[in-house]
């Protein structure tokens, strides 16, 4: 995803001379020909991201329009008042582009895991949220948000996730995409555990188990139209992200069934309330939150053995 | 203009029932130099994009903005003092982005202004505009770290149509700002950081006027200009002159009468 970021951004900024890049001391030689082709639109912010946030509204005030790259949780807590004010307040046309969000940087630990950044974004009003799930849907969602009126927060992987689109997707944005149908219930994903949900599906139906798979490219503004859809089809809807259960995907999707009349049973996977303080890796750190394929498919295959028991019991 | 603008911002402070009438009184005289002498703004053109920036980025002297503001003609001295800070107003306590032309960036919460006036400076360098930034900020605002990362950073770049102005009016919400941190030397600490650097009486006209000599166009100094301007809390009324308790005190109508007198204003 970093590298589709570096290129898309390159192609953009030849476009749009409005474009200007600033990193927080990351991404060395990955912005080189960004640097050759537009030496007076890339900065090199330092490790100071509050002074790179305000710097990036001061910018866009003058007309620019301020991309922002940097590590995903370091973009995110350090400068959040700045974001909120100097971004959110004065609705800005920043994009905060986090690399390595969710457990992306599982290795480097809890400092670095990036599982509450939706849920702050969201909070603020006004936010765009992409989130990717492989590298072609970072170039669409970059170009989706390279006109966007507003702040917006682009949230990225790292290098090297498997490759799930064949060719350049369309992004449009806020809505989702229907990967596969499917009639016993839906799996919802967001952002870069497309290939675990994509998987998880897969293994299901090898089960006898026909789970649709809807992929949310966008949170903000989310396809309220493939909710509805997707709540009248199925009996049991499973949200999966790579973000804390808590303020993110899932917990929007649950913010609207709650307002509805009527539709399935929802079931929110994602990371625990709590810090994981053990050495992990990612494959291991989803597994252990239960976001990983293996995780998916159980959870799913017993809530709806449960459903099947509590149907037969009534009935 | 100073007497004026001070006895405007006794008036709204009573009339909004507004606290920082200290910390407005403070910068006046900097205030009023600045738009009087300085800015390159035109309230018929308030958006052109090559005028000059000022940013109030000690946004709780607000009132000292919109008078100023008012004076030049970018809004009815009317409004301003009869809505100030009322409900349903668009003046609000604090300034909120082009609440009124004018006002460059929405202000309240300390240690913003510099750091988006380092981009603001930044943007009008990349193109070409002859636009220069303002910045004034309060001492006790220079706690704050990002002040430091925009420091760091504006000599790094070479940004010198950027200004930033340091109302030091030697207190902040709770003490004395030489020992609430160890905010001392300031004018030494912008200095190491690159600035160009002068220490004046913020309330003599011509040693500002001296610091902010050929400011941007000296070609051979790219570096940006930090003037830290040694004022009085509450400056141009006896009895509100250095006591912080006006840091959050409201006048009664007596006290802005007697204020006025002293500015030699003509009472309501």
């Amino acid at each position: 995803m970093r590298d589709a970021f570096a290129k898309i951004v390159t192609e953009l900024g030849r476009q749009d001379e409005r474009l200007v890049l600033l990193s927080g001391d990351i991404g060395n030689r990955m912005f080189d020909q960004f640097k050759e082709e537009h030496p007076d639109r890339f900065y090199n912010c330092g490790v100071a991201e509050a002074n790179m946030v305000s710097m990036a509204a001061g910018l866009a005030m003058a007309g620019f329009r301020p991309w922002i790259y940097t590590i995903a949780s370091f973009l995110t807590y350090r400068p959040f008042e700045q974001i909120r004010v100097d971004a959110a307040y004065h609705g800005l046309p920043i994009v905060f582009v986090g690399t390595g969000a969710g457990l992306s940087y599982a290795t480097n630990g809890p400092t670095h895991h990036c599982l509450e950044d939706i849920a702050l974004y969201r909070v603020l009003g006004g936010f765009r949220i992409a989130c990717p799930g492989d590298a072609l849907e970072v170039s669409a969602c970059a170009r989706e948000l390279q006109n966007a009126p507003g702040p917006a927060y682009l949230r990225l992987g790292k290098k090297g996730e498997p490759k799930i689109f064949t060719e350049p997707p369309a992004a449009p944005l806020g809505r989702a995409r229907q990967m596969r149908p499917g009639q016993h219930a839906a799996l919802l994903s967001t952002g870069n555990l497309l290939p675990e949900t994509t998987a998880a599906c897969a293994q299901l139906a090898a089960r006898g188990l026909d789970v649709a798979h809807w992929h949310f490219p966008w949170v903000q503004p989310i396809d309220a139209d493939a909710l509805a859809e997707v709540f009248a089809s199925v009996p049991l809807v499973v949200t999966a992200e790579e973000h804390c259960i808590d303020g993110g995907f899932g917990s929007l999707v649950a913010e609207w069934r709650a307002e509805q009349v009527s539709g399935a049973r929802l079931l929110r996977a994602g990371t625990p309330r709590r810090f994981l303080h053990v050495a992990t890796e990612q494959a291991h750190a989803r597994h252990e939150c239960g976001i990983d394929a293996a995780g998916l498919v159980a959870r799913i295959e017993a809530a709806l053995a449960e459903q099947t028991a509590r149907t037969l019991s009534v009935s | 203009m100073a007497s004026e603008l001070r006895g405007l911002i006794l008036d709204l402070s009573f009339r909004g029932r507004t606290p920082h009438l200290g910390s407005s009184l403070s910068c006046a005289d900097i205030v009023a130099l600045l738009y009087n002498e300085y800015l390159r703004i035109d309230p018929v053109r308030p958006d052109d994009p090559d005028r000059d920036r000022f940013i109030l980025s000690k946004g709780h002297a607000a009132t000292t903005l919109y008078a100023a503001l008012a004076l030049h003609g970018f809004l009815p001295m009317e409004e301003l003092e009869t809505t100030y800070a009322h409900p349903g107003s668009r003046l609000p306590e604090h300034p909120s982005w082009r609440c009124v032309p004018g006002v460059e960036a929405s202000t309240g919460s300390l240690g913003h202004g510099l750091c988006v006036g380092l981009g603001l400076a930044l943007g009008l360098r990349i193109r070409r505009s002859p636009g220069r930034v303002f910045v004034l900020m309060s001492d006790g605002e220079c706690n704050e770290g990002s002040v430091w990362e925009a420091a760091m950073a504006a000599p790094a770049w070479a940004i010198n149509p950027l200004c930033a102005i340091v109302d030091f009016n030697g207190w902040q919400a709770t003490g004395r700002s030489r020992e609430v941190l160890a905010l001392e030397s300031i004018d030494r600490k912008f200095e190491a950081f690159g600035w160009r650097t002068c220490r004046v009486d913020g309330h003599d006209l011509a040693a500002l006027r001296a610091a902010l000599a050929g400011f941007g166009e000296d070609p051979t100094d790219r570096r940006p200009l930090a003037i830290i301007a040694d004022t009085v809390k509450g400056r141009g009324v006896s009895f509100m002159e250095d006591d912080n308790n006006w840091h959050y005190r409201l006048p009664t109508a007596d006290e802005v009468r007697r204020g006025k007198l002293e500015l030699g204003l003509s009472t309501p």
